[in-house]
């Protein structure tokens, strides 16, 4: 996945500039920077949900901006979403949210999905919750069956949005966790953004910071902590002072 | 006053704009299904849709129509006894009821009740980003969520208008005998001397045409909601005022194009 020279307003506003950056297979690549930064904006403009003024998107070599409908489709297939309010239909229930995807975009028996589901289910721990309504379930295991839902179709790419925002540290740990298992296990590549720097920090094997619409640094964990960008460090320090306030 | 009429005038003409691609999308991503040799909608959800839409309504239709057939047959009858013209009743009552009041009472009812729903269910499901979770996957989200709701509200609503014709012409039936001594078989043989083919086809494809305007406007409010739940009643209301007037002015240039063509 690579974006070259994305550039994306709404109206006036400016919101990405010159975007460039690739995400090479089994990475996870943390992209962070200030709310409101467009950090969503670029996760969907990776998913094709919105079209950039300028530039390209390439996945699989090819520009997913100048794809025709069923293409971008067929594309998104290779693509998993995990979304910041995991973005659940609200009126199915766990099972069928996950059975979603397999059903309407793959042509396996009802037996294999089942077996599928209970795979994907299993795999983030929620088994038992098959029957729930996302309604009857917490935010972080809506988040997980997010990602199962994510998962259903094998993607090569997942993109997370916030994945631990508003976690606690446990269920926080589980997602983190997860991400690294899909990477080791499943050699999956992720792209994440999130505010979290010690989730970012534990699951990244690369990491960028985009600020003012632009990504002003791309390295490994190590570069960015010792980065001297006054901007990078001051939202580094804030997140330390933040963590040593709260011990 | 121009300049509010001009931007009145350009934001009618994009919402009419976003409507037509909406149908235009959805034809197309049903199109391209169909080329993929995949079926275009669930067919579980069609007749989810059918039962809720058709079933669901019939008590409502019902209950209106006899009422609504009741009192035209009422007011209709002591009006026309000063002439002495009373068994004019069934005739005046069935073709009214069958080509105005029929399509258009049920019209009404399934933009308040199911026009409503639609919007207010698929406008939550925007504002909670599950439109685009749909979207993100590549299932397409205008052929997965608008399809089997609008086929529903098209198939079913020319059956609920039959049946709103036939308990508005039976609520009429029974006022006359009770209270303006038409008798049933009277009332019946006149309506089947006077209403003919044409009144009842007239009928069906209004009912045909309302139900197409309800689902397109309720599904389109839903999908451009913006702001959480206050943007979710806004559409709401939004779309029920909509359906209706657009219900009622289509209403108007039918009866002009059917008078004026099929005399």
């Amino acid at each position: 996945m690579e974006m070259r020279g994305v550039n994306f307003q709404f109206t006036d506003k400016v919101i990405l500039e010159g975007v460039n950056f690739a995400v090479r297979d089994q990475e996870v690549l943390v992209i962070m920077g200030l709310s409101g930064g467009g950090k969503s904006t670029l996760l969907s403009i990776l998913m094709g949900l919105l079209k950039p003024n300028a530039g390209a998107v390439l996945f699989k070599n090819e520009d997913l901006t100048k794809l025709s409908r069923p293409k971008l489709n067929e594309a998104r297939t290779h693509m998993g979403m995990v979304y910041q309010n995991a973005a659940l239909i609200s009126s199915m229930t766990v099972r069928e949210n996950v059975r979603l995807p397999l059903e309407e975009l793959s042509d396996k028996t009802n037996k294999e999905i089942a077996t599928i589901i209970d795979q994907k289910l299993e795999l983030v721990g929620l088994k038992d919750a098959r029957d729930k309504l996302p309604s009857e379930l917490s935010g972080g295991m809506q988040k997980r069956v997010g990602l199962a839902r994510a998962l259903a179709m094998e993607p090569e790419l997942v993109l997370f949005d916030e994945p631990t925002a508003g976690l606690d540290p446990i269920n926080t740990e589980t997602i983190d966790d997860l991400i690294i298992q899909l990477r080791e296990k499943q050699e999956v590549t992720s792209i994440i953004v999130t505010h979290e720097m010690e989730s970012a920090f534990a699951v990244a094997t690369r990491m960028a910071f985009l600020y003012e619409g632009k990504i002003i640094l791309e390295g490994t964990p190590d570069e960015f902590r010792h980065s001297a960008i006054p901007i990078v460090s001051k939202f580094l320090s804030s997140y330390s002072n933040h963590d040593r306030a709260k011990e | 006053m121009i300049a509010k009429l001009g931007a009145a005038t350009l934001s009618l003409l994009q919402e009419i704009s976003s409507v037509v691609w909406m149908g235009r999308e959805t034809a197309s991503e049903i199109g391209d299904r169909i080329a993929a040799k995949r079926a275009p909608f669930r067919l579980e959800d069609f007749f989810y849709q059918c039962n809720r839409v058709g079933v669901g309504s019939v008590p409502m239709v019902i209950l209106l129509s006899v009422f609504v057939g009741l009192t035209m047959a009422l007011l209709t009858g002591y009006q026309l006894r000063i002439f002495g013209l009373v068994t004019l009743v069934p005739p005046v009552v069935s073709v009214s009821f069958t080509r105005e009041m029929g399509p258009l009472f049920t019209g009404i009812v399934l933009a308040s009740r199911i026009g409503a729903a639609y919007t207010a269910e698929l406008g939550a499901m925007t504002a909670g980003g599950e439109v685009d979770a749909i979207e993100g996957m590549g299932i397409g989200a205008l052929r997965y969520l608008v399809t089997p709701r609008i086929l529903a509200i098209l198939c079913l609503t020319p059956c609920l208008t039959i049946i709103a014709v036939i308990s508005g012409i039976l609520g009429a039936a029974f006022i006359s005998s009770l209270m303006l001594q038409i008798s049933f078989g009277f009332f019946y043989d006149q309506v089947m001397t006077y209403l003919l083919v044409k009144d009842l086809m007239s009928g069906i494809v209004k009912s045909f045409l309302f139900g197409g305007i309800i689902g397109i406007i309720a599904c389109y409010k839903g999908l451009s909601v913006r702001g959480g739940a206050v943007g979710v009643g806004k559409a709401t209301t939004s779309s029920v005022v909509t359906a209706i007037t657009v219900v009622i002015v289509s209403d108007s240039f039918c009866n002009i194009f059917i008078i004026t063509f099929f005399p």
